[in-house]
């Protein structure tokens, strides 16, 4: 049994550039804006990272396909660039090649760069795009919105749970992080919500409403990873440390064979027992401080809860209406506005959350401080619910 | 003895209100007033004369028909393509075994119907086996014309076959006749016609005639001994004048369904002798009359075993599943009559993906997922390595097909973001009862009754449509159960 990646590796220095409707930014605009942040915490120069990984979700769209968009953005001097691609989970997919990278000794210091340029469409949501040539023949005519919609239905028929009842914890989970993004001047979405205002916002995909689905928005973020001796050599105190980063793809048998009721995603559950198994935790719901998930929906977030065990099954409802993943709850979710209030850049993503964890980690998080935060989770979701990739990634203080 | 041995009807669920036409065309034309009684059939956006023709065919002979016919003809004249033989898409939706079956489209008269029936009688005459006939139509109409408040949609199928008939072929004559009472001309949407009093002076009061006459000479029969008379047309009069003209009881005129379905073209002959073969008893004749560029006539006579089969919903049952629509600017849009903006979202290159396509026919067309021979799992798509995991078996499903399994619905949504023609865009997990699984559209959702556990059938429809090249690819979506 491998030992896993827990304590090798830790975060030397992270950036991330405003979200948001960036009419004015090109892509090579963002990157520079994260990196430049990131560069400076890292206190290195340009020329010693070793090697880099770029995600970007949609390359066609917006960039184009291979890795120079990064290496000729920031000037990279000649070292290995990858681009990497896996749905949602493109971010952190980077960050796990760049830990990987650290954690063999095949580097010393190597850099994650995840953006995506989205608002270029001349229409809202995602960018339309093909899934593949034969795929496109018999999947079904989708949206985002409308593949996780289809969680609800597999939810309310699980446990039998009132339509209302389970609008409203959507509701819920939609007013708590924008609440929590009202005090992110990162964030695209910087304005509080009413649960009356999630209730009855137009519907998209039943029964997500506006409210109930994550902006769409331009991004980029950015993480220099080392070893722990290196970071201590450079003058770093407080090291922030890679406990634990897992991903999970689905074969098929959830969509094609057995019981999977559409109520929950398969692997979530399988990416989380193995991430707490590295990071050796026993009892999430007491041993992680904060997570920050994939909440494109809010329907996803909130079955999300169950499958990262934070929530018992079925019991979602009732934690998430108690209050128990608010800024001032158990387990705060999303204390930097999710997915909701920073849109969704798709290759950003994975890696602004592990921005988020690593301020919060280093007391550096301005209003949203939590107080005095150990573990904190990160969760990205990419695909159908039946079908998807899902990453898993707990990071924490070094010394805990 | 040659004769028919099943028939079968479909009719669109959708039924115009044809007071909604008037309502919107009136101001123009006042004349259109007088025609607006009644309803007619509407295709969905996803149905065309194929689509339609592959639940006239499941209609006769069920979804899952054991045994393939030795022909097939598929006669309209709205066939999606110009080029791509339509009833061999027709075959493999119906998963006809092609080692053994010839196919034809017939088209370009209103009688194609009838004309692919003397066809069909020739080839089970010639010992060759039993022959398929579909007529399907689907025409485009130009908004506030005649024609948009008769024609209607549907398809009929019928099969000529030897032996034990549910109505035995007595005689036929065919005669053609340039007389153009309307013309389409290539390359064009619409119908041209000509004044309907000299259409039914010169047309139908004249040509028909000469053909029963010449058919009734033949064999024996008398006029007033017919008890169906089955003749389609668009003008209300002429049935029942031509049935007093030739001395047919008025009993035997059969309706052409004006306020209920409308003129559905070249299906109309067989779907009307659809229709009476339902109610048909032993002994009845039925004589059948196409019209177009000439006349065909075809009698039938029942025989003791008419009463004995029945289709699986039949022309009375489409009839009674009919639901109302008051929308006009929905049927205008679903038959791309007006320039609507779709959004850009629609706006993306369809392009199908030919070679894919072939590769991929098994699926697509016929709807053929896998069953694994070691542990019995059903799946799809059909893959080399089995899906169940305590299995995983490499390369040991065979064939196995989805088009006649019901399921039921596990998770649904209703996504109003994504394009669709008439959205919101229904789809979800479908789970079959016989096993197996698939994230697939729905179409014709009832929203006030619809959710998880909804019981489901599938059927073939057009899944997308690239106005740019003119092709439109087809795939099975599931219906709720009704």
């Amino acid at each position: 049994m491998a030992k896993g990646i827990r304590d090798k590796v830790v975060i030397l220095g992270a950036g991330c550039s405003k979200f948001g409707e960036r009419w004015d930014a090109e892509p090579a605009d963002l990157m520079t804006e994260a990196f430049e942040e990131c560069l400076a915490d890292a206190g290195i120069e340009k020329n010693q990272i070793e090697a880099a990984w770029q995600a970007t979700g949609i390359d066609a769209f917006s960039v184009g396909p291979g890795a120079m968009p990064l290496s000729i953005a920031l000037r990279l001097p000649y070292i290995p660039v990858t681009r990497l691609e896996n749905y949602c989970a493109s971010g952190t997919e980077a960050f796990r090649a760049a830990t990987y990278a650290v954690a063999s000794g095949a580097c010393d210091i190597a850099l994650a760069m995840g953006f995506e340029k989205l608002k270029d469409t001349g229409y809202g949501g995602l960018p339309q795009r093909s899934r593949g040539v034969t795929n496109d023949m018999y999947y079904p005519n989708l949206s985002a919105p409308g593949m996780f919609a289809q969680l609800a239905a597999g939810y309310r028929a699980k446990y039998k749970t009132d339509k209302q009842d389970l609008k409203r914890a959507m509701a819920h989970v939609s007013v708590k992080s924008h609440a929590n993004g009202a005090k992110n001047s990162k964030a695209h979405l910087q304005r509080a919500i009413t649960e009356d205002q999630a209730m009855n916002a137009p519907m998209i995909a039943e029964p997500i409403g506006l409210f109930d689905c994550c902006g769409v928005s331009d991004g980029a973020a950015c993480a220099i990873v080392t070893t722990p001796e290196i970071a201590r050599s450079l003058g770093k105190r407080d090291l922030v440390s890679v406990k634990a980063l897992q991903l999970c793809a689905s074969n098929g048998e959830e969509g094609g064979f057995g019981n999977w009721d559409g109520s929950y995603v398969a692997t979530t559950r399988i990416a989380a027992k193995r991430a707490y198994e590295e990071a050796g935790i026993k009892d999430p719901r007491r041993e992680v401080s904060m997570t920050e998930v994939h909440d494109c929906f809010s329907i996803t977030e909130l079955v999300t809860m169950e499958d990262l065990f934070l929530s018992p099954e079925g019991g979602a409802v009732k934690d998430v209406l108690d209050g128990a993943f608010d800024a001032d709850g158990e387990v705060p979710c999303q204390i930097d506005g999710g997915l909701k209030c920073f849109g969704h850049p798709i290759g950003a993503s994975g890696l602004r959350m592990l921005y988020e964890m690593y301020l919060q980690l280093t007391g550096r998080a301005g209003p949203r401080q939590l107080d005095d935060p150990k573990i904190g989770l990160t969760h990205n979701l990419g695909g159908f619910p039946h079908q998807n990739v899902v990453s898993v990634a707990i990071v924490g203080r070094y010394d805990a | 003895m040659i004769g028919i041995t099943a028939y079968g009807a479909y009719l669109p669920r959708a039924r115009l209100q044809k007071q909604v036409i008037a309502d919107a065309n009136a101001w123009f034309d006042s004349g259109l007033r007088g025609l607006a009684k009644g309803e007619k059939t509407m295709c969905n956006w996803d149905e065309d004369a194929i689509t339609m023709a592959t639940e006239a065919c499941a209609d006769a002979l069920g979804r899952a028909p054991d045994r393939t016919p030795a022909a097939l003809l598929l006669a309209s004249t709205s066939l999606p393509f110009a080029d791509r033989q339509n009833s061999v898409i027709l075959a493999e939706a119906m998963r006809f075994d092609p080692a053994n079956l010839r196919t034809l489209d017939v088209t370009c008269s209103q009688r194609a119907g009838t004309s692919a029936l003397l066809n069909a009688v020739d080839i089970a005459a010639a010992g060759r086996g039993d022959a398929l006939v579909v007529a399907s139509e689907h025409r485009l109409t130009k908004c506030a014309s005649r024609e948009e408040m008769l024609y209607g949609d549907g398809a009929a199928a019928v099969v000529i076959g030897e032996g034990d008939v549910l109505a035995e072929l007595v005689g036929s004559v065919s005669q053609p006749v340039d007389f153009i009472d309307h013309y389409r001309a290539e390359g064009r949407d619409y119908d041209v016609g000509w004044e309907e009093r000299w259409v039914r002076d010169e047309g139908y009061m004249k040509i028909v005639p000469q053909a029963v006459l010449a058919l009734l000479a033949q064999t024996g029969v008398e006029a007033a001994d017919i008890a169906h008379f089955v003749m389609p047309t668009d003008q209300r009069q002429v049935p029942g004048g031509l049935a007093k003209k030739l001395g047919i009881p008025d009993s035997a005129v059969t309706d052409n369904l004006l306020q209920s379905v409308g003129i559905t073209g070249t299906a109309h002959a067989m779907l009307l002798l659809a229709q009476r073969l339902e109610e048909a008893r032993p002994g009845d004749l039925l004589l059948v009359v196409g019209f177009g560029q000439g006349c065909d006539a075809l009698l039938f006579r029942a025989t003791s075993r008419i009463a004995e089969w029945q289709p699986q919903r039949g022309v009375s049952g489409w009839l009674a599943a009919g639901v109302p629509e008051t929308n006009y600017n929905k049927f205008q849009s679903f038959n791309d009559l007006i320039d609507k903006e779709l959004g850009k979202r629609a706006d993306v290159d369809k392009t199908a993906f030919l070679s894919a396509m072939y590769r991929n026919r098994a699926l697509t067309n016929s709807f053929i997922g896998g069953k694994c021979t070691k542990c019995q799992t059903v799946q799809i798509p059909r893959a080399h390595y089995c899906v169940n995991p305590e299995c995983g078996a490499l390369d040991t499903q065979e064939a196995y097909p989805m088009a006649g399994q019901r399921g039921k619905v596990a998770t649904w949504t209703a996504d109003r973001l994504t394009f669709d023609f008439n959205p919101p865009a229904y789809f979800g997990m479908v789970v079959f009862d016989c096993g197996g699984r698939l994230m697939m559209d729905l179409t014709e959702v009832d929203p006030d009754t619809f959710d998880t556990g909804a019981e489901v059938s599938v059927h073939f429809r057009i899944k997308q449509i690239d106005t740019q090249r003119g092709f439109r690819k087809y795939f099975w979506k599931a219906v709720p159960s009704r």
